[in-house]
């Protein structure tokens, strides 16, 4: 008797069940859809969204191509995400060695990190403008405290021994925290690289929803003007398989780096 | 005090006498683009006494909290019990996991053009969008914890015949209680990430709406007063949560 329901099933099964999930849901959509009791304006079939993301593709909205979007949506990432990591990782690791920085930076930290990244919206938008500026600095403040924490973290958990040989040894602060803090913090710096990918690419939709020219999320916004809800959802659709696509990217590069050190 | 309190105190003391010297005394900040002390201050006596965007500040705030606390509410009576099921049973998260997959990687702010096509600007809307971001973590970490309470702790209930209502209420949930914990502080978190978001996309009152009317207006003290108010209620009701996990699990040493 199967006391724990808990247990696994056989694949077969499982596969079954997921199939018998997935079309269920796919057929509830689709038939709500066709059954005309909501407008088609409000609710797209599933083979009219898929319709509008390959027209999309090659056909211009908002002033350009879903990969033309897509490519400066992920330009601004890129920059916004690069800027939190070299700014970040070294201010951890410096609060992981220096007591009296850890101590001044914590406090101001702590206060800080209640403002959702979102709410500097206005300030990016006074500071550094609607263009590329503005979204970039939403993306870095939503990017920025797991790349500062883990590095911070990374740095506070590496063995004691290690620290005193190299102070035996007399190492100085600056190549302590570079030469032995840093590659000792390594695996900690990148999970926290991969939690930021993904608090960034959040920020990224939201900031180009209030604040951008172009990029997926104007794209979208765009299309709710112009009530085009196939449009909307379409750029969800790619908003998703670029988000699972960044996160698959990290995922292995965490598992490359936990394996070159022999931690899996 | 400790010394490491002491010198805390003492960095945000000295940021803010600098503040106040850049903006008002030697003018090295363009209080057009950051405010002085003074402009905070201007533009909190006029929110609270005479209002600001459709509305006093106790009306956008009690707007906010409202939301929050009804989409947190909404989502988490939807999430735990479907975690629990799924965490429970194999089957159950065979057939519901594929369309979880589907929703999960979309970013709850992505929700939000969406929600207004469907439900327009009203309060609505904001519901569905917070329902979406706290759904998640909420199911997650709920699923997490049941699928790590031990199997014999399992086995002997069902063993003593225990009945399904009770398995639930006196077995699952005090089990998981940590992990389900855990999962409601992202989903507070998220709530107010994206009430805020929802609401300076369009609103018709709340902090986020206190925010896009300033931002038009081109004033800075009020934009930085909306933002310290985004604070104090992230923190308080994060606080406040702190507070009800330590009732509910005197034994798990609560992180602030």
């Amino acid at each position: 008797m199967r006391l724990d329901p808990r247990l696994p099933i056989p694949r077969n099964e499982s596969l079954l069940l997921g199939a018998i999930g997935f079309f269920a849901f796919l057929g509830l959509w689709s038939g709500i859809a066709a059954s005309g009791f909501v407008p088609r304006s409000f609710l797209p079939a599933p083979w009219e969204v898929a319709d509008r993301f390959t027209h999309l593709l090659t056909n211009t909205f908002a002033g350009f191509t879903l990969p033309q979007h897509l490519a400066s949506s992920f330009g601004r990432y890129a920059m916004g995400f690069g800027l939190a990591a070299v700014i970040g990782i070294p201010l951890g690791l410096m609060m992981g060695w220096f007591r009296w920085l850890d101590d001044m930076v914590t406090p101001v930290f702590d206060a800080l990190r209640f403002i959702a990244p979102i709410a500097w919206v206005p300030f990016a938008a006074l500071w550094f403008g609607t263009g590329i500026g503005g979204p970039i600095m939403i993306i870095f403040s939503g990017a920025f405290p797991p790349c500062v924490i883990n590095a911070y973290r990374g740095a506070r958990y590496v063995e004691r021994h290690l620290i005193e040989a190299a102070e035996m040894l007399g190492t100085r602060s600056f190549r302590m925290i570079t030469e032995v803090l840093l590659p000792a913090s390594i695996p900690s710096i990148v999970a926290g690289l991969r939690v930021a990918a993904g608090l960034g690419w959040q920020s990224l939709v939201g900031a180009e929803l209030i604040v951008a020219s172009s990029g997926v999320g104007y794209m979208m916004v765009q299309g709710q003007s112009a009530v085009s809800t196939t449009t909307v959802v379409a750029g969800m659709v790619a908003i998703g398989i670029i988000g699972v696509l960044i996160d698959v990217a990290l995922r292995a590069f965490e598992r490359g780096v936990r394996r070159a050190r022999g931690l899996d | 005090m400790s010394r490491r309190s002491l010198i805390g105190l003492a960095t945000v003391g000295a940021l803010l006498v600098l503040w106040y010297v850049l903006t008002m005394v030697t003018g090295t900040i363009n209080t057009g683009r950051f405010p002085s002390p003074d402009d905070v201050w201007v533009a909190a006596g006029q929110i609270v006494a005479k209002g600001y965007a459709n509305g006093r500040l106790h009306i956008h705030i009690l707007h906010s909290l409202k939301l929050v606390a009804m989409g947190f509410l909404f989502a988490i009576s939807v999430g735990v019990p479907l975690g629990l099921l799924m965490g429970w049973s194999r089957r159950a998260e065979a057939l519901i996991n594929p369309i979880f997959l589907v929703i999960r990687p979309i970013p709850p702010l992505a929700w939000i053009p969406l929600a207004i096509l469907w439900l327009g600007l009203g309060d609505a809307a904001k519901i569905m969008v917070i329902f979406f971001a706290a759904f998640v973590p909420a199911v997650i970490n709920t699923y997490t914890g049941v699928r790590n309470i031990a199997t014999p702790i399992i086995e002997a209930a069902r063993m003593l015949g225990t009945p399904r209502l009770a398995l639930v209420s006196e077995v699952l949930v005090p089990a998981a209680m940590p992990s389900i914990f855990t999962g409601l502080r992202l989903a507070l978190q998220a709530s107010w990430t994206t009430l805020v978001a929802a609401e300076l996309v369009g609103a018709v009152a709340g902090l986020g709406r206190i925010l896009n009317v300033a931002q038009q207006d081109l004033y800075p003290g009020m934009i930085l007063f909306a933002m310290i108010w985004v604070a104090i209620l992230g923190w308080s009701t994060t606080k406040l949560l702190a507070i009800a996990e330590q009732r509910a699990l005197p034994w798990v040493q609560v992180r602030g």
